[in-house]
């Protein structure tokens, strides 16, 4: 029998008892569905942390100092970027403060930085310039809007040279960021930028707390850190006054414990599919039974015992592929909304879609062979006689 | 002289039940010529469809040896056993064994589809041996829309579909009214007219006087009696 017939025969036994078909799948569709949606979903979180994380600048080192006793001041922050393998360093100083142009007021966070911040943070300026060292010498009372602030404060209008209040104080806006979106619980669009010294100023600190280093590319990173540290120890004496964060390894352990938690789901997934397996040869050795005469009455005929074992064979590797496919229809569609109902990112790998689909298949025949060596060495007399 | 197409020689089939050993055939020789009508008659649990699926390759003897068409059927492996019922043999059964997922003609492709022949070359055929037992018009029907005499139509076309030299009927008319019965034995007729050999189990000896030979099987044995269709004539 050629294997075209043989896949219709099957197809049409199956479609004689839909109910019991569609249940006799559920396991593989909730195994393959859930093993798309999953991967995707995981997929997604993976590739969003790390989107996220690249986002707030490359080649990144967070410095946070925690003693306050020994004053950590501009030319500390000099020194590092004095460090070969330093290409750029920026203290920060952040607040909240009061916006007001006429009368439009907002709440904002500030942050108080120098010229490279922008290269640091990968910000870029959409409308007017960003700060630069001048301001910061100078004191100059002059602010960068994010791109949402600019909406609020000034409409349609151009905020670039125009004047506005913070914390009561006016100053100037030199420009606007171009828009970013969150990232890692900061938005950029929603900050206003100032120059350090003047937010020292405004914000009553002199020490520095924070400060942002560059390394100069990926290979240098690991070096710069180990020099900052070294620079920080001979400042403060001790190591527990500061912590140097590597960006790669808070982005490697994130994107790790990700796909750990991924491979878990996927793995119980799987385990599904399993037993959506030995469902499938449960039921296979049902109909064997159920079809015992007709078993018989192919064999009386001429089917070989091979014709009888691909029949119930085939058979179980249509209802196995049939609800592999379903499975990865379910999958891309509860992907979907996921997708939309919570807006996050999701990543369709066409590979994982192949692969479950190929497990579900192979389940099917692993499953589907016993059943069906069962049928093909029955006896055709006793078969004949079976009611 | 006409040649032998079934020949069985000292044929032994012995079913054990635990220390019970029924003897189904005991010793049988046997020949079928060519062409031949054979009428197999005897009481229930006699034998005959022991005898039945020994000549049909369902079975194999414990002793003996059956010579079918000059394969020595003992010997064979299950694949060419297959292969004889396929192409040698057409069966017909009491209560007719159609596939009730299967339409009419589809029940008569199968033996078709076990010799790989090809969707559309099948079909013609086995509209033609529908044809050939009148029920043409019934192609597309399930068996349980047909009576229980057209089913038998159907298994007879089936049996036929191959072009089998041989043709098996074990009690075709046990489930049909006399007056059905009647119908199917005119095809039977008209097919061992037609050059086919036909063997033919039956409880009813109106029925077995029909057929060229008649032979009697009792506890295994067989006997054959002179009955003929000529000499049916003057019984009755
Ligand atoms: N599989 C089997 N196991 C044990 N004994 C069997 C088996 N098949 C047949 N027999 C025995 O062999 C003997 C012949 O059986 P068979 O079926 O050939 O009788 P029969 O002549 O066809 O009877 P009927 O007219 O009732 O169909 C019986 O005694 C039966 O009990
Ligand atoms: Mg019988």
């Amino acid at each position: 029998m050629s294997l075209f017939t043989s896949i219709k025969l099957a197809m049409r036994n199956i479609k004689g008892n839909k109910l019991r078909a569609l249940l006799t799948m559920l396991g593989i569709i909730i195994g393959v569905s859930s093993v798309i949606a999953l991967v995707s979903i995981g997929q997604g979180s993976s590739k969003s942390v790390t989107d996220s994380i690249n986002s707030l600048g490359t080649h990144l080192l967070t410095v946070n100092i925690s003693n306050t006793d020994v004053p950590f001041t501009m030319d500390d922050v000099d020194k590092i970027n004095k460090i070969d393998a330093v290409k750029n360093v920026s203290p920060v100083l952040s607040g909240r403060v009061t916006l007001k142009n006429g009368e439009t007021t907002t709440d904002v966070a500030l942050t108080g930085s120098n010229a490279a911040y922008k290269s640091v943070r990968n910000l870029s300026v959409s409308n007017g310039r960003f700060i630069t060292d001048i301001d910061m010498d100078y004191r100059q009372k002059v602010i960068v809007l994010g791109s949402e602030t600019a909406q609020t404060l000034f409409g349609m209008e151009n905020p670039v040279g125009q004047k506005l209040l913070v914390n009561g104080d006016s100053y100037k806006v030199v420009g606007v960021l171009t828009e970013k979106g969150g990232s890692m619980g900061e938005n950029t669009d929603d900050t206003v930028i100032i120059p350090f010294s003047t937010a020292q100023r405004l914000l009553g600190t002199t020490h520095i707390q924070q400060f942002y280093a560059q390394a100069k590319n990926e290979a240098s990173l690991n070096i710069a850190m180990m020099m900052i540290e070294r620079n920080l120890y001979q400042t403060f004496g001790d190591s527990d006054s500061y912590t140097v964060a590597n960006q790669q390894d808070v982005m490697d352990t994130m994107s790790s414990v990700n796909d750990t938690m991924t491979m878990l789901l996927a793995g119980i997934a799987s385990i599904s599919l399993l037993v959506g397996g030995i469902g499938i040869m449960n039921i296979m050795f049902v109909s064997v039974t159920e079809r015992t005469k007709e078993i018989g009455i192919r064999k009386s005929i001429g089917a070989r015992r091979k014709d009888i074992l691909l029949q119930f064979l085939i058979e179980a590797v249509v209802l196995s592929a049939l609800g592999g496919l379903i499975g990865v229809g379910i999958g891309l569609i509860a992907t979907k909304i996921y997708a939309v109902a919570t807006g996050s990112d999701v990543v369709y790998s066409v590979a994982m879609m192949l692969f479950a689909f190929l497990f579900s298949l192979v389940v099917g025949i692993i499953f589907g062979v016993f059943p069906a060596n069962k049928a093909s060495k029955l006896n055709p007399i006793q078969a004949l006689r079976f009611e | 002289m006409v040649e032998a197409i079934i020949h069985m020689r000292d044929l032994v089939k012995q079913y054990k039940m635990g220390d019970n050993v029924v003897t189904a055939l005991d010793h049988v020789t046997f020949t079928v010529e060519k062409g031949d009508f054979v009428a197999i008659v005897g009481p229930s649990g006699s034998g005959k469809s022991t005898l039945m699926n020994m000549i049909g390759c369902l079975d194999k003897p414990d002793q003996g040896e059956y010579i079918l068409e000059g394969h020595t059927v003992n010997t064979l492996k299950d694949v060419q056993l297959a292969k004889i019922r396929n192409e040698n043999i057409g069966f017909i059964f009491q209560n007719f064994n159609l596939l009730g997922r299967l339409t009419a003609v589809e029940n008569v492709e199968l033996p078709l589809i076990y010799r790989g022949m090809k969707a559309k070359e099948r079909r013609e055929c086995a509209l033609r041996s529908l044809e050939q037992v009148g029920i043409v018009d019934r192609a597309n029907h399930y068996p349980n829309q047909l009576s229980g005499g057209q089913q038998q139509r159907v298994a007879i076309a089936r049996a036929l579909a191959g072009t089998p030299p041989i043709l098996l009927a074990d009690e075709p008319t046990g489930a049909l009214d006399s007056k059905t019965s009647q119908e199917i034995m005119d095809v039977l007729i008209q097919l061992n007219n037609e050059d086919h050999t036909i063997i033919l189990i039956t409880h009813d000896r109106d029925v077995a006087q029909k057929a060229k030979r008649m032979i009697m099987i009792s506890d295994g044995r067989l006997t054959e009696t002179e009955g003929t269709q000529h000499e049916s004539v003057h019984i009755h």
